[in-house]
């Protein structure tokens, strides 16, 4: 087993994103071969306006590209169908100059009014993209949005390779939104032609495009011979089986039978795989930028008490917790994982000391503790941490009833005001959709996403950083980076001072893949395309 | 005979119009919101409203139903709100390898539960019977991940007989097939047994014996038909269960049946394909206990449909 995690973490924490910076291929690769990769659920949708799961997330950035991209392996942005871009002074303008030359895989050349087309497109309701709201930035996007207007007003097309996107606010963001998935450039015709069947027949620029979809069972995608990175990507043909169980699919790849089990190493399976050096070679761990808590509701009492919350804090015992789920993550005490630009390695947090937090709970005057509820998703191995905090929670005097629903009852109880006192996030745990902190904060600590509906469980409100946070985000120039990042530490810093959660770890990522296959194992653990990037592993002999 | 017919269906349009009602109504008063599944995590307030209102969920309970029964009425399911997909497509992409599944397990199930049912009640009370029942009873609790798992693991790991899990040909369906037949045999076994029993302690069979018939031409031909009328009425039920999806061996052998949909569908509150695969099994279930009841009389001539 390899674990790339602490190196890269560090060096990436306070990086520039550099663009002329670019990615070194493999100088073993060759290109040719096929390779057959399992999953037990249906692909939903390869339409990039709407596919929003960890499955088809991968499958999607081979199929399209977006005018930015990363690095591969990397957090890094890179240039991706635009060569380059300017930027106004003030930062609220960004022209894009598109590559001559690129096909989409129907054979036309991609121009700025795909472009145009593509960001109207997810923006538009009629879509139904639930990616919509991230072109906030985006001018007109709020009339998109009320349906009082059909084309983003803030795009406009200079001519066939220019396109210049005009912004309400200045948005740090702005960049990595533009390597999002939601904004890949799709071909007007095939979407116009396939109608809502866009997601079983999509049409990109990428370096696969999509030959077979057998629903229920298979789908294939070959190599783009037109791809505009020239000699990429390396493999000529992907099979990606669907509706096998994960147990199976770890069998058929100990046989040699398929390539990469897509769902991963099943649980009960795990430390018989890692047992054995052979088979424990082929496995690639990565931290993912990911990040599991507990959330202590604000509007539910006690937990309207600092003391109450901090003191919880204080009581879990989060190295045991690692353990249940057989050491595949690591205790944190902060919102942000590592690997995430803006994660401090100092930040310490609450250390784990239930004599300090029975004396805190005293404090807030409750000696003899309280009896609340733990909402948890009733999937392994969500239940089983669940009692281990119950058991944490004993201690200090804490009575917890476990709660444990389907994944939507307990999304949907933690979006009411007051009904769910603390949830166990496993399973439905904050990922980063782009790597930046500011994903971290606007969809689960700002005011606005502690209305009714939204994913603030704790109902977290501090005026004063969601004000720190849009400041932080207005910092958009390049040397202003690194202030940036310092901004959103402290802000995350000062989350933790009102302790609505109690982090407690950073799940790993375990990707096993069959000994034929070579590239990097950043590649089967990238933390943007995640988990596998399709485009540059290949097949060795 | 037709206006018992036209009776039956009658009364079956209206048994699948109230599993419509109870089901979607269900769904609608689930403490769960189909939208947020949809919208996913990052979705801003506008972007969930809007595709509530895109999808007609924003509309009142009465509204919805009916809108729902009209498009059922043209023969449309509607869409998959998250895979976005015709659901009549989805369905008919599984139907297939949902009845050549539901076609060879009942076969296995009937070999394996009438070949024991009636040696057990053949040598009642006698050892074979013994160890006979409790090999139906073992069968009938057991679990089905498991029975799946240690064939597959013997026969297509193992020893390499059969592929591991997939579909397409002949040896795809046989192990799949024979768990079915295994795992449902007990029940046919059980049923069987008791009700040959009856049959052979009545007077014809004794008659049938006195005239000196055969042994096996007295059990065949005189018993055998009498008996299993209750086990008719058994595989219309069977077929309904079959048609709803037998989730955990599909999930097992990679089987793309209408189990592994349903699955799916319910996780994610996917209202279109829950409503669809429900009416698609419910219809099975009625549709298979008319026909078993058309099928009685010629079997028992005794029986006579009005």
């Amino acid at each position: 087993m390899k674990n790339l995690l602490a190196s890269t973490a560090l060096v990436l924490a306070f990086a520039v994103p550099a663009l002329a910076q670019d990615y070194t291929p493999d100088p073993a690769a060759k290109q040719g071969g096929e390779i057959t990769v399992t999953y037990h659920d249906d692909v939903a949708t390869l339409d990039p306006a709407i596919g929003y799961d960890w499955q088809n997330w991968s499958m999607i950035k081979s199929l399209f590209d977006g005018l930015m991209d990363y690095v591969p392996g990397t957090t890094t942005l890179r240039p991706g169908l635009a060569e380059s871009y300017d930027v106004s002074t003030d930062g609220m303008t960004f022209t894009f100059h598109l590559r001559k030359g690129v096909k989409f895989s129907n054979g036309r050349e991609m121009t700025a009014d795909d472009v145009k087309y593509s960001l109207d497109r997810v923006t538009s309701p009629a879509t139904q993209s639930p990616g919509a709201g991230f072109f906030a930035s985006i001018k007109g996007s709020e009339k998109m949005a009320d349906g009082s207007a059909t084309s983003l007003e803030g795009v406009k097309v200079l001519d066939p390779l220019t396109v210049e996107i005009t912004l309400n606010r200045p948005d740090a963001t702005f960049l990595q939104v533009m390597a999002l998935n939601f904004s890949y450039i799709v071909a007007k015709e095939a979407v116009e032609e396939a109608g809502a069947d866009f997601g079983k027949h999509p049409v990109g620029t990428g370096a696969f495009k999509l030959t077979d979809w057998t629903l229920g069972q298979q789908l294939v995608f070959e190599r783009n011979a037109d791809y505009w990175r020239a000699g990429e990507p390396y493999l000529d043909k992907i099979t990606f089986q669907v509706g096998q169980e994960p147990v199976v699919a770890l069998l058929r790849l100990q046989k040699g039978e398929i390539d990469i089990a897509g769902d991963g190493i099943p649980p009960a399976k795990f430390t018989e795989v890692m047992g054995d050096p052979a088979q424990a070679a082929l496995v690639v761990s990565q931290a993912s930028l990911q990040t599991g808590y507990i959330t202590m509701n604000l509007n539910v009492a006690p937990f309207d008490k600092l003391e109450v919350r901090q003191a919880l804090n204080m009581a879990i015992n989060k190295e045991r917790i690692t353990q249940i789920i057989n050491g595949r993550a690591k205790p944190t005490g902060q919102v942000l994982p590592p690997g995430m630009p803006g994660y401090d390695p100092a930040f310490a947090g609450y250390a784990y000391d239930p004599e300090a937090a029975k004396a805190l709970l005293a404090k807030a005057g409750l000696p003899d503790g309280f009896e609340t509820e733990l909402y948890v998703y009733n999937t392994d191995p969500n239940p089983r941490i669940a009692q281990a905090i119950q058991q944490d929670l004993a201690q200090i005097g804490v009575k917890a009833s476990l709660q444990s629903l389907a994944q939507a009852n307990v999304i949907q109880a933690g979006g009411e005001p007051d009904t769910a006192a603390m949830i166990w996030s496993g399973g439905m745990a904050w990922a980063a959709d782009f790597p930046d902190p500011s994903d971290f904060y606007g969809p689960i600590l700002s005011c606005q996403a502690g209305g009714p509906g939204g994913w603030n469980w704790a109902h977290y409100c501090n005026k004063d950083l969601d004000a720190a946070a849009a400041a932080a985000d207005a910092m958009t120039a390049p040397e202003q980076t690194a202030d940036r990042m310092k901004a959103w530490s402290d802000i995350m810093a000062k989350v933790m001072a009102d302790a609505p959660w109690v982090p407690v770890f950073n799940e790993s990522r375990y990707t096993m893949h069959g000994p034929r296959l070579g590239g990097a194992n950043e590649l089967y653990a990238d933390p943007v395309a995640t988990p596998i990037n399709f485009d540059y592993i290949y097949v060795k002999e | 005979m037709a206006s018992y017919l036209a009776r039956r269906l009658i009364q079956s349009a209206l048994i699948l119009l109230g599993v419509a009602f109870i089901t979607f109504f269900l769904l609608y008063i689930l403490p769960a919101d189909p939208v947020r599944q949809i919208a996913g995590r990052s979705a801003s307030a506008q972007t969930v409203e809007n595709i509530r209102r895109e999808l007609g969920l924003d509309q009142p309970f009465v509204i919805q139903f009916l809108r729902y029964l009209a498009g059922l009425v043209q023969g449309d399911f509607g869409r998959s709100y998250l895979q976005k997909t015709q659901v009549a497509e989805l369905i008919a992409s599984r139907l297939p390898a949902t009845l050549l599944l539901m076609a060879a397990g009942i076969a296995c199930e009937l070999a394996l539960g009438l070949t024991m049912g009636i040696v057990a009640a053949l040598t009642k009370g006698r050892f074979t019977d013994q160890m006979l029942m409790m090999t139906s009873f073992v069968t009938v609790s057991a679990p089905q991940f498991v029975v799946s798992l240690i064939l597959l693991y013997v026969f297509a790991v193992q020893l390499s007989w059969f592929p591991v899990g997939g579909y397409g040909t002949f040896r795809h369906l046989v192990l799949p097939a024979v768990t079915l037949g295994i795992l449902g045999s007990g029940w046919y076994a059980r049923m069987m047994r008791s009700s040959m029993i009856e049959v052979l302690a009545t007077d014809f069979i004794r008659t049938a014996r006195a005239k000196g018939l055969t042994r096996v031409r007295v059990i065949l031909r005189h018993a055998l038909p009498n008996a299993i009328l209750p086990v008719i009425a058994m595989i219309g039920i069977d077929i309904g269960v079959f048609m709803g999806g037998v989730v955990v061996v599909e999930s097992v052998f990679a089987w793309p049946g209408i189990g592994q949909l349903a699955w799916q569908a319910i996780q994610r509150i996917d209202i279109p394909i829950i409503m669809a695969v429900t009416l698609v099994s419910a219809v099975a279930i009625v549709l298979g206990n008319l026909l078993a009841d058309l099928i009685t009389p010629f079997i028992d001539p005794r029986i006579k449909i009005r």
